[in-house]
């Protein structure tokens, strides 16, 4: 079917330190702004819609305007976590589409890294009194734990292994060793190799939380970015080719009496975007999947239609993931694994489809024409948000 | 250990389940319709409906999921070596985030299928809840 072309993708900026001490997340956020304005060749003064995560201390649609000095028409501060970012460009098709607003942005920033905030180990529950709180915080629950008791199940159910999960961790690496940027961050994060890594090396790392190792997780950086999204008149003029946004899902899953936890609400949202946009998992050629976890990609690359729910492991295990092998291709910027994860990574999945759409990534696929961003927010085992977002080459 | 984590209050949805722990009671509510509402809650999450009963669970239940915390860097559990967080789906039709002690190591001698019943862990201090925690039997 004909896809129908309502709103794009005109500018994009990815911050370009993952360790960025004396900046506050609000001055990222502005930077990252006018620098993706600057990429579609926008001026400031164009922007009437703006999309929040309520990150920094920006104050989201209440307080993020008056900082940047700008009076959009429309604001929305949708924050579902890791996902915001892909449920911003949902709403912006929606917007756009219906003539709410012409030149729209989303902003993230963040100082996690030189801030030292331990997202998976530091446990949870802290806050005050609340139904779900009350019932877990006595146990001692980390971020990790809670993805990896999907890893546990994923892998009693079906017979995952270690060995085939880390096959995500050595694809995205692989890409990180091609990215700049990517290494840079490694480098100044110290990690202890700076190097392509193999299914050993993730199975000799140390284990955080049962079954998931080292390797297997994200790095906590500092960062940031901004997209711009257009109407189809705007899209005309800028300074690049557009990437047109043609169907995005939203969806949210939790813990549930009896519930599958190796099933996402990436199940839901999926099956919607591909819908709207009118195609085909098998047509997609760049999958832009959150990395927080090996596993949170597992369940993915299942929810999002590449392989039957359970076949994860063997549609894996051949290496295929690498931007240079047939088939499907995975966060070629090096992703969270490897490459930048502040504490919301979904902002950094549209722009990476960008950039592939565009021809402009360092671990380019030729010809690539689709990709499918999807992110997830919260709690993989728990609460969480899945939203999709497939994009289309101009 | 140092104490963990207690339930704050007030918070009516989970009160009721919060004093049974002090009963030795594992309580859970179901509406009308027998449908089982856990977490507890003010309405059946099934129907709206809010006129909930409350029911003491036999404590029996089966490991669904668990991980092992290598790392945790919050004050009481930083300390502690190894421990395991784990989903137990209770025989009655509900399942509840817990741990799983009586162990003697956790990395290798829980399961997932594994049959646990529920104990309730005292906590010092004269007023501090007792926390639900699983054996295996």
């Amino acid at each position: 079917m004909a896809q129908e072309r309502l709103a794009a993708i005109a500018g994009i900026h990815e911050y370009p330190l993952r360790v960025a001490p004396g900046v506050s997340s609000m001055q990222i956020k502005a930077e990252s702004m006018k620098r993706a304005l600057d990429d579609a060749g926008l001026d400031w003064g164009d922007v009437d819609g703006l999309y929040d995560a309520l990150d920094g201390e920006g104050g989201g649609g209440l307080g993020l305007a008056a900082y940047l000095g700008i009076k959009p028409r429309l604001l929305d501060t949708t924050q579902v976590g890791g996902s915001s970012y892909e449920f911003h460009a949902s709403h912006a098709l929606r917007d756009i589409a219906a003539g709410r607003c012409n030149v729209a942005v989303t902003t993230y920033g963040s100082t996690a890294a030189s801030m030292r905030v331990p997202i998976g180990t530091g446990g949870m529950g802290r806050g005050g009194a609340s139904w779900q709180q009350n019932m877990e915080a006595p146990y001692g629950g980390t971020l990790i734990s809670n993805y990896a008791m999907v890893a546990h199940r994923h892998m009693h159910e079906y017979g995952t292994t270690t060995e085939q999960l880390a096959q995500i961790s050595v694809a995205t690496r692989k890409h990180a060793m091609r990215n700049p940027e990517a290494v840079k961050a490694m480098t100044d994060l110290q990690f202890v190799k700076v190097d392509e890594i193999t299914v050993e090396d993730v199975l000799e790392s140390r284990i955080i939380a049962d079954p998931l190792h080292l390797l297997e997780c994200c790095m906590i950086s500092d960062g940031g970015g901004a997209a711009v999204f257009v109407s189809p008149e705007i899209a005309r003029d800028i300074k690049k080719k557009p990437v047109w946004i043609i169907g995005a899902g939203e969806a949210t899953k939790y813990r549930e009496n009896g519930g599958d936890i190796t099933t996402s609400a990436g199940a839901q949202s999926a099956p919607a975007a591909y819908g709207q946009a009118g195609v085909t998992p098998d047509e997609i050629d760049i999958a832009m999947i959150y990395d927080s976890f090996s596993i949170t990609v597992a369940v993915m690359l299942e929810d999002l239609g590449f392989c039957a729910k359970g076949e994860v492991g063997q549609f894996i295990e051949d290496g295929h993931l690498a931007f240079d092998q047939p088939g499907l291709t995975l966060n070629t910027d090096g992703g969270g694994l490897s490459s930048n994860h502040p504490g919301m990574r979904g902002l950094f999945l549209l722009l990476e489809s960008v950039r592939q759409l565009r021809g402009e990534s360092t671990s380019q696929v030729d010809g690539a024409k689709l990709a499918v961003a999807h992110g997830n927010g919260g709690l993989l085992g728990g609460t969480h948000t899945g939203g999709t977002v497939i994009l289309a080459a101009d | 250990m140092a104490n963990r984590p207690q339930p704050s209050f007030p918070e009516p949805d989970t009160q009721h389940f919060w004093d049974g722990c002090k009963e030795g009671e594992l309580r859970y509510q179901t509406d009308a319709d027998g449908n089982v509402v856990f977490y507890p809650r003010g309405h059946s999450t099934v129907t709206g409906d809010r006129a909930l009963s409350w029911n003491v669970s036999s404590g029996l239940g089966t490991v669904y999921t668990y991980s092992v915390v290598r790392q945790n860097r919050m004050p009481g559990f930083q300390e502690l070596g190894a421990y395991a967080v784990a989903y137990v789906d209770l025989d009655e039709g509900f399942r509840m985030m817990s741990t799983i002690v009586g162990v003697d190591d956790p990395t290798t001698d829980i399961h997932i299928g594994q049959r646990v019943k529920v104990e309730f862990e005292d906590q010092a201090g004269e007023d501090a809840y007792p926390i639900p925690v699983f054996r295996p039997v």
